[in-house]
C-alpha cells in the first residue's frame, strides 16, 4: 500500500496526531469532559472499525453489532461481581464469547443473503438483549454496576483517566492496524473477492462460506474488546448498550466515515458523537437536526467523509 | 378453560395488530424493494393523531377517521418529499436513511407533545364487556380490534387480488421495469401503495392505543416484530404476512401468558418469574431464526422475480 500525500491521508494523520495529544490539551486546558468524551468516541470508533471489516470489505450488513457490545461488557461486569477482578482473566474471557457468539450465529446468517442478513443478526442481537434482561442475579433490566474495574496488577492503573485513554487509544491504533493486516493478506483478498462476485471465488475453489464466517468471528472478537472497554469506562453495563438502536448508531459510524475506507469508520465516529454532543448543547431536540441530516448524507453524500476527502484530493 | 379462550383471542387481536402494520411494510417491500424503518414511526404518528383529534373534536369515530386521514397525507407527504429518491439504492441506504427518520420523528413528537406519554380514552359503549360464548365475557373494545383488522385483511385481499389496481400492484411486485414500459404511471401506484401502508400502520397504532399509552418510541419494538414476520412470511406476500402475524401473535401472547406458570414446575418461582419474560421475548426471534436457516426465502415466498 503506497502512502502519498493526498487530502485523506493528511486528515488521518491530523487525527490520529489529535487523539495522542489530547490528554495534553485536556490537562493544560483543565477541561476534563474533553478526555471522557473522546474516551468515549475512541470505544465506539473501534466498534464501527470492527463492523466495517465486515460490513464494509465483506459485504455483510450486520444491524447486530452492538450485541457484542453488551457481551464484551457483561463478561467483565460479571466476572467482576463474582469477585474475579483481574483483567488478565476478565478481557480474555471477553473475546473468547465474543467470538463464540459470533461463530454461533455467523455460522447460521451466512446462509441468508441480502435483507435476510439484515433481519436474522438484528434478530440474534435481540435475542442477546432479552437473555440480559433476563439476568435477575446480575440486575436483568436495570443493568449492573462494576465498584472495580479491570485490575492489570502494577501494569497500568484503568482507574487513572489518562491511562485508561491511552489503553483504549492503543487498543484502537491495534485494531485498525490489525484489520489494515487482514484486509491486505491473501484471506483478506478473498474476504473482498467473495463480496464481489462469490460464484466467482466459489469456482476457482475458495470456500466462500469459511472464509466469510473466519471474518465474521475476527469482527465480533474486536467489538467485544470495545465492549469491555465500555463496560470500563462507564463503571456500567446494562441490556440497553445491545439494544437494535445502538446497531443503528455504529452501522450510521461506519456509513457516515465512509464505508470500506480503512480510517473511515474512526472519522465517523468522532464526526457522529461530536455532532451529537455538539446539538445536544444548543437543543435538546438535537435529533431533529441529526435525522435529517442522515437523510442528506445518503442522498447526496455517497462514499461518507472519506469519499468526500478523497473526491477533493482527486481535484 | 377460560383463561385459554380469553388467551387466544388476545392471541388473535394482536396477531390482526401486527398483520396491519405488516400488510404495508411488505408491499412497499416487495414493491418497491425498500426498507423502510420509518413504518413504526408512522405507527406513532397514527397513535399520537387519534389522541390529538379524540380530543379535539370530542367524538371517537370522528377523531378516528381524521387521523387516519392525516398518517396517510403524511405518508404520501413523506414519500414523494424523501423516501422517492432512494428507491433503487442500496438496502443499506435505505436502512440508514429511514433509521435518520426514527430519530426525526420521536424527538418531533418530543417537541410537539411533550416528552410524556398521553391516553386515548375508549368511549362507554366500547368498554362494556361482550358476552362471546355462554359464561365467556370478552371486552368491547380488543372485540372490535379483530373485527375491524378482520375486516380490513379481507378488504385488502379483494383489492390486491380482484380489483385493476390490486392486478398493477401484484404486477409491480414481480417486475417493475415492464409495467413501467407498459405505460403504468408507477411513480403514481408507489406513491399510493405507500399511502395505503401509512394508514394500515397509522390504523394499527390508534387502534393499540387505548390499550397501551400513547408515548415516544411505541414503533419500534412493534416494528421490529413487524419485520420478523415479513422476513418468516416471505417478503412481498401478504397471504404470508398474515399467517405468520396470527403465528407470532400467539406466540408472544401465550407465551406471556402461560410460560411463567410451566417454567415454575422446572424451576424456583422467583427465578421462573424473571426468565419467563425474556424467554417469551426471544421466542419470536428463535423461531425467525430457525425459520431462517431452513427456509431462507420465508415460508410463503411470493412469485420469483
Amino acid at each position: 500500500m503506497k502512502l502519498s500525500f493526498n487530502a485523506r491521508n493528511v486528515v488521518v494523520v491530523l487525527v490520529i496526531a489529535g487523539l495522542l495529544l489530547l490528554p495534553v490539551y485536556s490537562a493544560l486546558s483543565g477541561k476534563v469532559f474533553v478526555l471522557t468524551l473522546f474516551t468515549r468516541i475512541i470505544i465506539f470508533a473501534l466498534a464501527a472499525a470492527s463492523l466495517n471489516l465486515i460490513m464494509g470489505y465483506g459485504g455483510m450488513m450486520s444491524f447486530g453489532h452492538a450485541a457484542y457490545l453488551g457481551i464484551g461488557g457483561y463478561a467483565v461486569g460479571i466476572l467482576a461481581h463474582e469477585g474475579i477482578g483481574s483483567g488478565f482473566i476478565q478481557w480474555p474471557v471477553a473475546l473468547i464469547t465474543s467470538a463464540l457468539f459470533a461463530l454461533v450465529i455467523g455460522s447460521l446468517s451466512l446462509r441468508t443473503r441480502g435483507v435476510y442478513f439484515i433481519m436474522i443478526t438484528l434478530a440474534f442481537a435481540q435475542m442477546a438483549y432479552y437473555v440480559a434482561s433476563g439476568l435477575s442475579r446480575y440486575g436483568g433490566d436495570d443493568g449492573l454496576t462494576i465498584y472495580k474495574r479491570s485490575d492489570f496488577g502494577g501494569l497500568i492503573n484503568l482507574s487513572d483517566r489518562v491511562q485508561f485513554y491511552y489503553v483504549c487509544l492503543a487498543c484502537l491504533l491495534g485494531g485498525v492496524y490489525l484489520i489494515w493486516r487482514i484486509v491486505n493478506s491473501r484471506f483478506g483478498m478473498v474476504v473482498q473477492g467473495v463480496r464481489s462476485n462469490e460464484q466467482r471465488m466459489q469456482a476457482i475453489g475458495f470456500p466462500a462460506y469459511r472464509y466469510r464466517l473466519v471474518c465474521f468471528v475476527i469482527s465480533g472478537t474486536i467489538c467485544g474488546l470495545a465492549g469491555a472497554l465500555l463496560a470500563n469506562n462507564t463503571d456500567f453495563v446494562s441490556p440497553a448498550v445491545m439494544y437494535w438502536t445502538r446497531s443503528g448508531d455504529l452501522m450510521v459510524m461506519v456509513i457516515f466515515g465512509g464505508m470500506g475506507s480503512l480510517f473511515g469508520p474512526v472519522i465517523g465516529a468522532i464526526a457522529f458523537l461530536l455532532l451529537e454532543e455538539f446539538l445536544s448543547q444548543f437543543t435538546e431536540y438535537w435529533a431533529l437536526i441529526m435525522g435529517p441530516l442522515l437523510l442528506l448524507i445518503v442522498l447526496f453524500a455517497r462514499g461518507g467523509i472519506m469519499g468526500i476527502l478523497g473526491r477533493f484530493s482527486r481535484g | 378453560m377460560l383463561v385459554v379462550v380469553e388467551q387466544c383471542l388476545n392471541g388473535l387481536q394482536f396477531g390482526l395488530l401486527l398483520f396491519l402494520l405488516a400488510a404495508g411494510l411488505t408491499l412497499v417491500f416487495g414493491i418497491m424493494d425498500f426498507v423502510n424503518l420509518a413504518h413504526g414511526s408512522l405507527y406513532m404518528m397514527g397513535a399520537y393523531f387519534a389522541a390529538t383529534f379524540v380530543a379535539w373534536t370530542g367524538s371517537f369515530v370522528l377523531g378516528v377517521v381524521l387521523a387516519l386521514g392525516a398518517t396517510l397525507l403524511l405518508g404520501i407527504l413523506l414519500e414523494s418529499v424523501a423516501l422517492r429518491h432512494l428507491y433503487g439504492r442500496d438496502h443499506l441506504d435505505q436502512v440508514l436513511a429511514t433509521f435518520g427518520l426514527i430519530l426525526f420523528f420521536n424527538d418531533l413528537v418530543r417537541l410537539v407533545w411533550g416528552p410524556a406519554g398521553l391516553a386515548l380514552p375508549l368511549p362507554s359503549w366500547l368498554t362494556v364487556p361482550v358476552q362471546i360464548l355462554p359464561g365467556v365475557y370478552y371486552p368491547a373494545y380488543r372485540l372490535s380490534i379483530i373485527i375491524v383488522a378482520l375486516a380490513v385483511a379481507a378488504m385488502l385481499y379483494f383489492v390486491v387480488m380482484r380489483t385493476r389496481i390490486g392486478m398493477l400492484i401484484r404486477a409491480g411486485a414481480s417486475n417493475r421495469e415492464m409495467i413501467g414500459a407498459l405505460g403504468i404511471n408507477i411513480k403514481l401506484l408507489f406513491t399510493l401503495v405507500f399511502g395505503l401502508g401509512a394508514a394500515l400502520a397509522g390504523l394499527a397504532g390508534l387502534m393499540q392505543a387505548p390499550i397501551l399509552t400513547v408515548q415516544i418510541g411505541m414503533g419500534e419494538n412493534i416494528l421490529i416484530l413487524a419485520f420478523v414476520i415479513i422476513v418468516i412470511g416471505g417478503i412481498g406476500s401478504i397471504r404470508g404476512a398474515f399467517m405468520a402475524a396470527i403465528f407470532v401473535g400467539m406466540i408472544d401472547t401465550l407465551g406471556r401468558a402461560f410460560l411463567p406458570d410451566l417454567l415454575r414446575k422446572v424451576l424456583s418461582s422467583t427465578a421462573a418469574s424473571t426468565a419467563a419474560p425474556a424467554l417469551s421475548s426471544m421466542l419470536i426471534y428463535l423461531l425467525m431464526a430457525i425459520i431462517l436457516v431452513v427456509r431462507p426465502e420465508g415460508l410463503f415466498p411470493a412469485a420469483k422475480r
